[in-house]
C-alpha cells in the first residue's frame, strides 16, 4: 500500500547523494594516500639528486648492489635491515602467539575457577595502549648498562646475584642490553611481545567464543581431555583467525619503526642490529643534508609488493566461504540454463 | 550402589581436585604475567620519585622523597625545559589528536552511510576499493608523501597530520558492517516522507543511532593518533620546539645529552604516558570489548 508520497519518493533518484557522501573520503584519499603512493613509484624510478628518469637502476642498486662500492653498501644495508625485520618479527611473534593462544584457551575454559578474569585481561592489554616512543625510552633507561650507574634491570640482576658487583671500585659487571647484538635484539623482541600479546589474546578469545559451545559440551560428555579438545576442536576451528592474526602481524612487523628507531644510546646513529626496513626507508628520505628519495622510493615499492602479497593472503583466508559457494552455485545454474537453451536451439520451451 | 559410588564418586572427586589444582597453578601464572606487565611501569613511577644518585645506586620498590625536586628540575632548569616541556607536548598532541579523531569518525560514518543507504553505479566498486586499500601501510607511501608535502610547502604545518584522518578505510569498513546489522533503511524513507533533508537525516538520525560504533572507533582513533610518532616526526621536519608532539618530546629526551638526571628522565616518561593510562583506566571495558569485536570474523 504505497501512498502517493511514497511513490513519488521512489521515483526520485538519490544516487547523487551517494556520491556526495563518499566524496570527501575519496578526495582526501586521493591527495594524501593514493597520490603519495604513485609518487613513491615515480620516485623509485628517479635519480636521487637530479630527479631524472633512470629506469630500474635504483632497484638494481638496492637488490643487486650494481654500480660500485657505495651501491654495494646500500644493497648490503637493505638486506641486513630486511633480515633484522624478519628476525625481530619472528622473535616477537612466536612467543606472542604461544602466550596468547594458551591464555585465550585458559580464559575461555568454563570449568576453571579463576578469580578476576576481567582484571587480568585489562592489565594484559595495558601495554598496548602506551605510547611506543615512551616505552622505548623507558626500556632504554631500565636497561642502562653503564658500569658505574647501571639501569634498574642490571641492578635487579645484581641483587639476584647474576650481575657481579665489585665493591672496591663500585663497578658492576653489567650485561650489555643496549649495545650487545643479541641482547638488544632480545630486549626489542621482549618489548614487542609485551606490547602485543594482550591484543592477540583478546582477538583469539573472541574467536574461541565464536565456536559453537555444543561442540565443547559434546566433547566433555564423551570424556575428552582438555588437550584433546584443544587439538581436535579449538585449533582447527580457530585456524582462519590464527591465519588472519599471522598475516596482519607480518604486515605490522614490516612497519616496525618506533622501538627499533629509538632504542639506542648513540644519539646520532640507530643501532645497526635493530635497523628495520621502515627505519632504512625513513633514514633515506628524512636525511636533511643528502636525501636519497630514489632509494627510499625503491625500497618502499619493494615493501609495498611484499605487503600486497601478504594482504592478498589475508583476504583469501578471511573471505566469506558461504558467499563464494553461493556465487559458484548461481554461476553453475546459469550455465546449465544456457546449455539447456542451446540444446533446444536457443528456443525457450 | 556402593560399587557405583566407588567408581563415580572417587573419579568425580579426583576430577574436581585436578581442576582445582589446575585453576590454582593458572592463577599463579596469571599473577606472574600481571607482575611482568606492570613491573616496568611500577619501577617507572617509583624512580620518578627518587633522586638520580638513589636510582643509580640501587633498585627500590618503595617511593622516594624526591618527587618535588624532580618536578622543579624538569620544569625549572633551562637544560631540561628547553628539551621537554610537557604542557606544549600535551597541547600539540591534544590539538592534532582531537581534530583527527573527530574527522575520522565523522567522515567514516558519512562514507559508510553513503555506501549503505544509496544506490549508485560505483557503489560496489568504491567499497571494494576501500577494502583493498585498508592494508596499505603508511610506511610504504611516506617517501612519496613527504616529497609531495615538500612541494606543497605543507611540511612543518599540522595540515598533513590532521587532514588524512578523513580517509580511514578500516573505520569505514567497521562502520559499514555495523550499519548492515543495525541500521534499517526504512528509517531513511520515513525521514524523507517527513521532509527531512538527506544530510540532516544523516546528522540527526544516523549518527545518534551509530553511537556505540562511533564511540569504539573514536577511542581507537584517539589512542592511535596520540601515540603516533612516525608521521609527526617525518612531517615536522625542522622540529621546532613549539610544534613538537608528546612522542617527539620523549624522543628528544633520548637524544639530548644535557638531560642527565635519571629522576627527571623517569618523571618525563611518566608524564608522557599519564593521560593515556588515565583514559585507559576509565574506558578499559569499552576498549577490551572493541578489540574483541575486531577479532570476530564471520
Amino acid at each position: 500500500m504505497a501512498s502517493a508520497a511514497q511513490r513519488r519518493i521512489k521515483s526520485i533518484s538519490y544516487a547523487k547523494y551517494g556520491y556526495l557522501f563518499i566524496l570527501p573520503f575519496f578526495i582526501v584519499y586521493f591527495f594524501f594516500q593514493l597520490w603519495p603512493l604513485i609518487n613513491t613509484f615515480i620516485l623509485s624510478f628517479q635519480d636521487n639528486k637530479t630527479g631524472d628518469f633512470i629506469g630500474f637502476d635504483n632497484f638494481k642498486t638496492i637488490l643487486a648492489g650494481a654500480g660500485g662500492r657505495a651501491a654495494r653498501n646500500v644493497s648490503k644495508s637493505f638486506y641486513k635491515s630486511f633480515g633484522n625485520t624478519v628476525l625481530l618479527w619472528c622473535g616477537n611473534f612466536i612467543p606472542q602467539i604461544a602466550l596468547s593462544l594458551s591464555l585465550a584457551v585458559w580464559f575461555t575454559e568454563a570449568n576453571l575457577k579463576i578469580p578476576g578474569k576481567g582484571f587480568f585481561k585489562i592489565v594484559m592489554y595495558l601495554p598496548n595502549i602506551i605510547t611506543a616512543a615512551s616505552v622505548a625510552v623507558l626500556f632504554l633507561q631500565l636497561c642502562g648498562e653503564a658500569v658505574n650507574t647501571p639501569g634498574s634491570l642490571n641492578l635487579l640482576l645484581s641483587k639476584l646475584g647474576i650481575v657481579k658487583h665489585d665493591t672496591v671500585s663500585d663497578k658492576y659487571d653489567t650485561i650489555k642490553f643496549i649495545t650487545g647484538t643479541a641482547q638488544a635484539r632480545g630486549v626489542v623482541m621482549f618489548i614487542q611481545t609485551w606490547l602485543w600479546f594482550g591484543n592477540t589474546m583478546i582477538m583469539l578469545m573472541s574467536g574461541i567464543q565464536g565456536i559453537n559451545p555444543s561442540l565443547f559440551e559434546a566433547a566433555s560428555i564423551d570424556g575428552a581431555t582438555s588437550g584433546q579438545v584443544f587439538r581436535k576442536i579449538t585449533l582447527p576451528l580457530l585456524s582462519p583467525i590464527m591465519a588472519y592474526t599471522l598475516v596482519t602481524s607480518m604486515i605490522g612487523g614490516l612497519q616496525m619503526f618506533d622501538i627499533p628507531y629509538l632504542y639506542h644510546k648513540d644519539p646520532n646513529n640507530v643501532n645497526k642490529d635493530l635497523k628495520t626496513v621502515a627505519v632504512y626507508i625513513y633514514e633515506y628520505f628524512h636525511d636533511q643534508t643528502d636525501p636519497k628519495m630514489g632509494y627510499a622510493g625503491a625500497a618502499s615499492v619493494i615493501l609495498f609488493i611484499i605487503t600486497l602479497i601478504l594482504g592478498c593472503i589475508a583476504f583469501y583466508l578471511t573471505r566469506d566461504k558461504d558467499e563464494i559457494a553461493k556465487k559458484k552455485q548461481r554461476k553453475k545454474a546459469a550455465q546449465q540454463l544456457k546449455q539447456q537453451n542451446k540444446q533446444f536451439g536457443g528456443l525457450s520451451l | 550402589m556402593s560399587k557405583m559410588k566407588a567408581v563415580y564418586g572417587e573419579d568425580k572427586g579426583s576430577y574436581t581436585a585436578k581442576l582445582r589444582t589446575k585453576s590454582m597453578i593458572l592463577t599463579i601464572w596469571f599473577i606472574f604475567l600481571t607482575i611482568v606487565c606492570l613491573l616496568p611501569m611500577y619501577i617507572l613511577i617509583i624512580n620518578a620519585t627518587r633522586s638520580s644518585t638513589e636510582i643509580a645506586n640501587g633498585i627500590s620498590f618503595i617511593p622516594g622523597t624526591n618527587l618535588f625536586k624532580n618536578i622543579k628540575k624538569l620544569f625549572g632548569d633551562v637544560n631540561y625545559n628547553t628539551v621537554f616541556n610537557v604542557w606544549i607536548g600535551y597541547r600539540n598532541s591534544f590539538f592534532i589528536t582531537a581534530f583527527s579523531t573527530i574527522f575520522t569518525v565523522f567522515f567514516s560514518a558519512m562514507t559508510a552511510y553513503g555506501i549503505h543507504v544509496y544506490d549508485f553505479k560505483l557503489k560496489e566498486i568504491s567499497y571494494t576499493v576501500i577494502l583493498l586499500v585498508m592494508m596499505v601501510p603508511m610506511q610504504v607511501t611516506s617517501a612519496g608523501f613527504v616529497a609531495f608535502m615538500l612541494k606543497l610547502k605543507l611540511t612543518d604545518t599540522y595540515w598533513p597530520l590532521i587532514l588524512p584522518a578523513i580517509a580511514a578505510p578500516a573505520v569505514v569498513y567497521f562502520m559499514r558492517s555495523y550499519m548492515k546489522s543495525s541500521f534499517p533503511l526504512d528509517i531513511v524513507e520515513a525521514a524523507r516522507i517527513d521532509g527531512c533533508s538527506e544530510f540532516r537525516t544523516f546528522v540527526s538520525i544516523a549518527i545518534p543511532m551509530m553511537k556505540p560504533a562511533i564511540a569504539v572507533q573514536a577511542i581507537f582513533a584517539f589512542i592511535a593518533s596520540w601515540n603516533n610518532f612516525y608521521t609527526p616526526n617525518m612531517i615536522l621536519i625542522s622540529s621546532k620546539f613549539k610544534q613538537k608532539t608528546l612522542p617527539m618530546m620523549i624522543s628528544a629526551v633520548q637524544a639530548s645529552d644535557k638531560f642527565t638526571d635519571y629522576g627527571a628522565i623517569y618523571l618525563a616518561i611518566a608524564l608522557s604516558i599519564l593521560p593515556i593510562v588515565i583514559i585507559y583506566i576509565i574506558l578499559s571495558k569499552f576498549i577490551i570489548a572493541g578489540v574483541a569485536l575486531g577479532g570476530v570474523k564471520e
